[in-house]
């Protein structure tokens, strides 16, 4: 009670006399393996508001970025997708929990980067933090949605369940950042794939989203955020041999077909850009998905 | 070791009612092809067995107009009890037919007739009577309510098992609400001939189905057609590649089929007797040329010396000959071109110190012949235990324990199929978990069913045949 008080009395002290305290700014780094590294080539982006004014130096990401960005990921791979189901869906509510909690940093990056009011750059939060409560109640649903016992012609116990296809390249929608990074990050997360994600919009809010997962019991190198230009990133990842889906949802704006075709040489599974966030689909989840089946044998009693 | 000579017990050929030239199967008429007529042989006495039409661009234009043409007017807007009943007609043809069909596939591709009849043609006509019930209950594949068929399906298929991949294209194609146009492979084109008479018997609407014959360019030609929505491809990952890269940017949907380096993983604890059995079978099933073939075999090493014994004891058995002869377990290899790779690729492997065993066994003179082989002493980093053979040709590792078996199976680029052979149900689970391979057999390989859907993670290709999710591939939408 005391403790409250005391934050109210400061409260309206402050609201009562012009602040003289200096603001203390945020260095927005890249996101890799769990921790906020600068890029290797020293370069950042200036960000600035609608009217010009300076926001922040944000990182950008190079060839060498997305390199270990990718080993993160795989590195990670196997210890997010041998998770429960139930851990994973705990993990990826507890993102919606911590980003409801810092709801007004969100709301006040949103507005800075996409000159938008503060109403409606709540509106865009609360979306994206409902978008992770839904996913978060996938995680032990999907392979009842995905998978089947099979009625085969033999002593055979027979079953389909979707598996996590494995590392997946992601370039984000450019517009409601917020919003586009967690309709295609969340849906590759659900099944236990691990994301590498060049982010739309300036990178702010899509490094705080990575302060919010590093800080939401999500292992580190399970999803990796490169801020950066994605004209220049996308044909690495498309190319990289130890990727598995590239999802070009946000890439409309690039020469993706350039980029499908890259993919091809390691047949990886692609997405296709469309327009805004991805759609909010049970599919949209089986897409970065595996079939397994397994064929058991039954003895003669 | 000896064992009773069997005498020769050969299927008639009688039953084969063939033409001298087969045309072109487009709009429900038979016409000659644009390309210059090509023969197909029997593999395993180099005698011809008839001329086949090769189909050039401007035939591949008209089997993707009657595709069209047939999805407007007749097909598309069928319903989907009349299209089911359409495939179950044809499912049962396939089963009257099933003799017949059994020894043409047995003349074209040169593989044993016990396979063809009683495994690759019950299975076609399995495959038509299960995608045939699935017509008029789309609604339950999974997509929501109402999906909707692609339209034009473009299909071009491999030599391996070529009545079979053509029931896996052609069956939930049609159930779907697709019209196709499909190519079958350049060396055994005979029984999609045989499948083009038994549509007209069904009396299947014109040019639901179109069959065209022809070389690489002809199915090049036939995925790149702009009137085609849907591509799907089982063959080579080389081709594979190709046809992704030329779709890039384009409308059309893709499933792959490709190729594979499957581990069969034998445990010191595995049912030997059984295990043995499941790797002659994983193996030399159809001479080995089998995208899901068991190459690689993964021993446990306190049990190799006593597996390889027993193993290289059962391929002593296996009777290599007249793919007719009902008593032949390995029959010929497809094409001299598939021999050459297949000799070429065990040079290699007996080059980087692989030690190669054959039984002693007579290779008849005529025809295209490998013995079953086995190439021990072989590392992973071998061009035998990475690169697909597709043939009677089994490379043999060791493993200490189970993580390392699994480090192993997924060693590949490829991962279409894997086998496992322990009689302890829990590790068998765990390692199945682990395998990245889209089928896993364990304590039996090599089984296929129309409910049960086939097909690959990473380089082996995407998307699924058989059950559900190989029905989904075929329709798009839903509500």
């Amino acid at each position: 009670m005391a403790t409250a008080k005391t934050a109210t009395t400061t409260a309206s002290r402050a609201a009562a006399k012009p602040s003289t305290r200096l603001d203390v700014p945020k260095t927005y780094k890249l996101f890799i393996g769990g921790a906020f590294p600068r890029s290797e080539s020293g370069r950042v982006t200036e960000v600035t508001d609608a009217r010009g004014r300076f926001v922040a130096n944000v990182a950008k990401a190079s060839r060498k970025d997305a390199r270990e960005a990718v080993r993160a990921a795989r590195k990670a791979q196997p210890g997010w997708a041998g998770a429960t189901a139930y851990n994973r869906g705990q993990v990826l509510y507890r993102v919606a929990e911590v980003l409801e909690g810092r709801k007004a940093q969100f709301v006040d990056e949103l507005q800075k980067t996409e000159g938008l009011t503060a109403a409606r750059a709540a509106k865009q939060v609360e979306a994206a933090i409902d978008l992770w409560v839904w996913h978060a109640g996938w995680t032990d649903k999907i392979a009842q949605i995905g998978g089947n016992a099979n009625p085969v012609a033999g002593p055979y116990f027979n079953l389909s369940v979707p598996e996590p296809t494995g590392v997946v390249a992601i370039v984000a929608p450019q517009a409601q950042s917020l919003l586009g990074l967690t309709s295609v990050v969340a849906p590759a997360l659900v099944t236990g794939n691990t994301v590498v994600v060049v982010p739309g919009g300036a990178g702010l809010s899509a490094i705080s989203l990575g302060e919010v997962l590093a800080t939401s019991d999500l292992p580190g190198g399970v999803v990796n955020i490169l801020p950066g230009d994605a004209a220049e990133l996308a044909p690495w990842l498309a190319g990289h041999a130890d990727v598995n889906a590239l999802d070009l949802t946000g890439a409309g704006e690039l020469d993706w077909v350039e980029l499908e075709q890259l993919a091809a040489d390691t047949l990886k599974r692609v997405i296709r850009p469309v327009a805004g966030p991805a759609p909010e689909t049970p599919q949209r989840i089986l897409a970065l998905t595996e079939t397994k089946t397994v064929w058991h044998t039954k003895s003669r009693l | 070791m000896t064992f009773l000579d069997y005498a020769p017990a050969p299927e008639s050929t009688s039953i084969l009612d063939l033409r001298q030239e087969y045309g072109l199967f487009i709009g429900g008429e038979w016409r000659p092809g644009g390309g210059t007529s090509f023969a197909s042989v029997s593999p395993s006495t180099e005698r011809q067995i008839a001329t086949f039409a090769s189909a050039d661009e401007g035939d591949v234009d008209a089997a993707v107009a009657a595709a069209r043409t047939a999805y407007r007017q007749t097909w598309g807007p069928m319903s989907g009890r009349d299209r089911g009943k359409y495939l179950f007609r044809i499912a049962r043809i396939l089963q009257e037919r099933a003799r017949e069909l059994a020894v043409a596939e047995s003349l074209d591709n040169g593989k044993p007739i016990k396979e063809t009849r009683d495994a690759d043609i019950p299975l076609v006509a399995q495959w038509f009577f299960h995608c045939a019930g699935w017509a008029d209950k789309l609604d339950w594949v999974g997509l929501g309510a109402d999906p909707q068929p692609h339209g034009v399906a473009a299909q071009v298929i491999p030599w391996n098992f070529p009545l079979l991949m053509l029931s896996w294209k052609v069956a939930p194609a049609l159930a779907a609400g697709n019209t196709v146009v499909l190519k079958p492979a350049e060396t055994t084109p005979l029984t999609a001939m045989l499948f083009a008479e038994i549509c007209e018997q069904a009396g299947l609407p014109a040019g639901v189905v179109n069959l065209i014959t022809g070389a690489g360019e002809t199915g090049a030609a036939l995925v790149r057609h702009p009137d085609v929505d849907k591509v799907a491809f089982t063959g080579s990952t080389a081709v594979g590649r190709e046809i992704a890269k030329a779709l890039a940017g384009t409308e059309k949907k893709l499933t792959l089929e490709l190729g594979g380096k499957g581990a069969n993983i034998v445990f010191d604890d595995a049912p030997l007797d059984q295990a043995i059995e499941g790797i002659v079978n994983g193996i030399f099933f159809n001479q080995g040329q089998v995208c899901c073939a068991g190459s690689r075999l993964l021993v446990q090493e306190s049990i190799h010396d006593a597996v390889m014994d027993r193993l290289k004891e059962r391929m002593s058995t296996l009777r290599l000959g007249d793919p007719l002869d009902k008593n032949t377990d390995v029959g010929a290899i497809n094409s001299t071109e598939q021999l050459e790779r297949i000799t070429r690729l065990v040079d290699a492997g007996i080059a980087e110190g692989g030690e190669a065993w054959s039984p002693a066994c007579e290779l008849p003179k005529e025809g295209y012949w490998f013995a079953p082989t086995v190439v021990t002493g072989v590392e992973a980093s071998s061009t035998i235990a990475r690169e697909e053979i597709f043939g009677p040709v089994l490379s043999v590792l060791t493993f200490r324990t189970p993580d390392e078996a699994i480090a192993k199976a997924n060693n590949t680029p490829y991962g279409l199929s894997a086998g496992i052979w322990s009689d302890k149900g829990s590790r068998v689970l765990a390692v199945a978990d682990k395998l990245r391979a889209g089928v896993v057999w364990t304590n039996t390989f090599n089984k296929f069913d129309p409910a049960s859907p086939f097909g690959g993670y990473k380089e082996s290709g995407y998307g699924r045949e058989g059950g559900r999710q190989g029905m989904q591939a075929y329709l798009k939408g839903g509500n």
